[in-house]
């Protein structure tokens, strides 16, 4: 669960990563590298969410129909379909296949 | 802080544009409400994120966490990571937040990837505080309460799984992230590092895959532009994203 001492850090921490720039901007520069890493980093994370997210549940395989549903999303995605269709064609997907009786 | 002079400032082409990345974020919100609530958070938890987090990608992620049994330290972590992104932009609209102590601290709360991203295409100073007042306030009144709709939509909801509901919370994450997926390095960092959480999942505790994904940091690479210039390599660069990664 998620209990008000978690949030309140997530959001103290997330404060001071914003306020930095303008408390320090003028005398401070943060290097090309630094930048390009922090940038990998939340793709890297997002990735990795999308990947345990879509495939696991607790520590086993979550079943066919929840990556078969993130799957469709992904290449509607990648189509370029607007964002409401593209998580309301994954979640179809994998509600059909549980109906049809796939795990 | 006028709101009115603000908005002449602006070219009616940027507030569209502003309009639409509301509009949008407005059903990211939403989803993220609906996703929090349905998967048994209390409605408060997504509500007090909304405000005090204010920031989409990593609100997701920790409730992903969370949601997937991970522990709420770890769920904390991946949020800090994911919006050590936001340090950058802090710098890049520094000078739009100069004035007064009280702008500051309010301003930056207003930072996020959109209204970064709009300031950075404006060039004229005033222009480049409108465009961030503008972005910034629209944004932070949409997003809030595109979540308190979710999250009341969200309870209403049975059973999850037969809606497929649980494919809805990384579909959103993915089509949030595949825009930046367009550089090869970023690519293989994901790839590995996705593999790697993937692998680790069946052994580690919920909420550590994800963050071992950032192995795939090794091979992030240097900086499109910067391959050609003296930098030498700087390990202490690395630091502060581990560090947060193990806060």
């Amino acid at each position: 669960m998620m209990p008000l001492y978690a949030v309140l850090l997530l959001a103290a921490g997330t404060y001071a990563f914003r306020l930095a720039g303008p408390l320090l901007g003028h005398r401070l520069a943060l290097s090309e590298r630094l930048r390009h890493l922090l940038a990998v980093a939340a793709a890297v994370l997002l990735v990795a969410l999308v990947a345990t997210g879509a495939l696991t549940q607790g520590h086993g395989f979550a079943g066919w129909a929840r990556p078969a549903g993130v799957l469709v999303a992904g290449v509607l995605a990648l189509r370029r379909a607007p964002f409401p269709l593209v998580v309301v064609a994954g979640a179809a997907t994998a509600a059909l296949l549980r109906l049809c009786g796939v795990g | 802080m006028d709101m009115r002079s603000l908005l002449r400032t602006l070219e009616h082409a940027t507030l569209r544009d502003i309009a639409l990345v509301c509009l949008a974020d407005a059903l990211v919100g939403a989803s993220f409400g609906a996703i929090s609530v349905s998967g048994g958070l209390p409605l408060w938890v997504p509500l007090a994120m909304s405000v005090l987090v204010f920031a989409g990608g990593s609100q997701f992620a920790a409730v992903g966490v969370v949601l997937s049994g991970g522990g709420a330290l770890a769920a904390v972590a991946t949020g800090l990571v994911l919006n050590a992104r936001l340090l950058p932009f802090g710098f890049t609209v520094a000078d739009v937040l100069q004035g007064p102590w009280w702008r500051r601290l309010i301003g930056a709360q207003l930072i996020t990837d959109e209204s970064a991203a709009f300031v950075l295409q404006q060039d004229d100073g005033r222009r480049r505080r409108a465009v961030f007042w503008t972005c910034g306030i629209a944004l932070f009144v949409v997003w809030n309460v595109a979540v308190l709709l979710g999250a009341l939509a969200g309870g209403m909801i049975g059973d999850t799984d037969a809606l497929g509901l649980d494919a809805a919370f990384p579909a959103v994450l993915l089509a949030l992230v595949l825009p930046s997926l367009t550089d090869r390095r970023t690519r293989t960092a994901a790839l590995v590092g996705a593999v790697a959480a993937v692998a680790a999942t069946p052994y580690l505790p919920a909420g550590l895959p994800v963050l071992l994904a950032l192995v795939g940091l090794l091979f992030a690479g240097r900086p499109a532009g910067g391959a050609a210039g003296p930098e030498v390599a700087d390990p202490a660069a690395e630091e502060p994203v581990s560090k947060e990664a193990v806060r």
